[in-house]
């Protein structure tokens, strides 16, 4: 694709702390390459504010490669942006053309509270995971990875729902601000595989009512989540989890 | 876990309307089915017979009283967690996701059962309450409900207009909500086999098309005269 460069008219959410009302701002942003990410666009933004002696806008970024979860922008009425199965930082300019007029917001649900910005707090998905995403491995030495035979489609459907980040795109995708398809993707990673096991039945019923703790909304299973999720975490994982949850409260001991 | 603890988490809640839902998709196949025996071109007379099997008989009576339940608790669960999921965001976006990722129907669930409660309030005072005042607590006794539709639809006037209207509205509606709704049970009863899922999907259009588009040709079917 050839190379062009754009203006573009930037819409963001800005909003000094959690307690602070925000509001949006328009900047401008000029010379913008299309081989640009986003977030270096938001760089060149940046260093624009800095200059002129303002605010830079805070956002979240880590690894820059598609893989840690930490970039969370909602562009344009899309977590990540316009493309599929996609992070904000792999997001390339040439998604957009010269003149559009860009619509930046943080990740709405009140389970993630705006800290700054384009910054929210999803310290609820750590406080999940604390709750069962984890399996009991006695220390000593490695055992050898082929002892214990796994069946390789269940393999593949655990290796495919690990690949969730945690990035929070579902819940911001959702119209009920639910967190089911992150859910799911951590209890069926682990349900599918013997080393899962021991912890199966309180890992879905604990997880499931931390989630319920934080404050998310529960699933219609609209499948908005699905549409969205840079790592193409399936539905299916969401019907999974709902047959974790009925065998495990069917057959819990109280 | 108790009882309680299980119905009431997010995925609890969700199975209470998925169960009471696949209870109602049950009803209204034996209430189609039924309802079909207006098209045996008798004059009513079987579809009488099987309105007096329904009306005289205890067991569908007393399944009557768990239809009501069912269908309470569906209304009920259903507004309650439509406003649990909307407190989940206080603050909306400036941008709406629309329908890139999920069908209109899917996200307008709580619209769709309002409208069959509107029209389900005005059907129920057509028939069921005329015929259940005239039985009272006892087995049998209905009204000619044959005979009931036709006063009801074959009219030309403006309120027989209006009732029909209402009627093949109402069954648009409910057709929406099953679209939706007959896959969803089955998703939240934890069908994840993609065999099933499919088969399900397509059953579930078929039967979202199929039902409520029979229920709408027979208000028709009177106004027209194609009895």
């Amino acid at each position: 694709m050839e190379h062009y460069n754009m203006n573009l008219n930037l819409k963001v959410w800005r909003q000094q702390n959690g307690k602070s009302k925000g509001e949006f701002k328009m900047y401008r942003v000029e010379d913008i390459s299309s081989e640009m990410s986003f977030l270096e666009m938001f760089d060149v933004l940046n260093e624009k504010l800095i200059q002129d002696g303002e605010e830079p806008v805070a956002f979240d970024h880590d690894c820059r490669e598609g893989i840690c979860g930490a970039c969370s922008m909602y562009i344009n009425g899309k977590p990540h942006g316009p493309w599929q199965a996609n992070t904000t930082c792999q997001l390339h300019m040439r998604a957009f053309k010269d003149g559009d007029t860009v619509v930046v917001e943080p990740w709405r649900a009140n389970a993630f509270p705006v800290i700054k910005d384009l910054v929210v707090d999803r310290t609820a998905f750590d406080r999940i995971i604390q709750a069962g995403g984890y399996i009991s491995v006695n220390t000593g030495n490695a055992v050898d990875g082929n002892a214990l035979p796994i069946n390789k489609d269940k393999a593949d459907a655990s290796f495919a729902a690990a690949m969730c980040i945690g990035c929070g795109a579902c819940v911001a995708a959702c119209k009920n601000s639910s967190a089911m398809l992150f859910l799911s993707a951590k209890v069926s990673h682990l349900a599918l595989l013997p080393q899962g096991e021991p912890e199966r039945h309180s890992r879905v019923i604990n997880m499931l009512a931390q989630m319920d703790k934080e404050g998310f909304g529960a699933c219609t299973n609209t499948g908005a989540c699905e549409a969205t999720c840079p790592k193409e975490i399936s539905l299916t994982n969401i019907a999974m989890l709902n047959k974790e949850y009925l065998t495990a409260s069917l057959v819990a001991d109280k | 876990m108790t009882w309680k603890q299980m119905f009431t988490s997010s995925i609890g809640k969700k199975l209470v309307m998925s169960f009471t839902g696949i209870f109602l998709i049950l009803f209204l196949i034996v209430h189609v089915s039924l309802n079909a025996c207006i098209w045996a071109n008798d004059g009513g007379e079987m579809f009488n017979k099987g309105a007096h099997f329904m009306g005289a008989n205890i067991v569908p009576r007393i399944l009557e009283i768990g239809l009501f339940l069912g269908l309470i608790l569906h209304i009920v669960q259903g507004y309650m967690l439509t406003v649990q999921n909307r407190k989940a965001r206080s603050i909306g976006y400036a941008v709406s996701y629309g329908n890139g990722g999920s069908k209109w129907y899917s996200r307008s669930m709580a619209l769709l059962g309002t409208l069959v409660l509107l029209f389900l309030i005005l059907h129920l005072s057509n028939f069921w309450l005329p015929n259940r005042s005239s039985q009272g607590l006892s087995l049998g006794g209905e009204i000619d409900l044959y005979a009931k539709m036709q006063e009801t639809f074959s009219g030309r006037d403006a309120v027989t207009v209006l009732t029909i209207l209402v009627y093949v509205l109402g069954c648009a509606a409910l057709g929406y909500h099953l679209a939706h709704g007959f896959q969803s049970a089955f998703k939240t009863l934890g069908v994840h086999n993609k065999r099933y899922h499919i088969m399900l999907k397509s059953l579930g259009y078929g039967f979202s098309i199929i039902v409520p588009l029979a229920f709408a040709m027979m208000p028709l079917s009177f106004h027209f005269g194609w009895l």
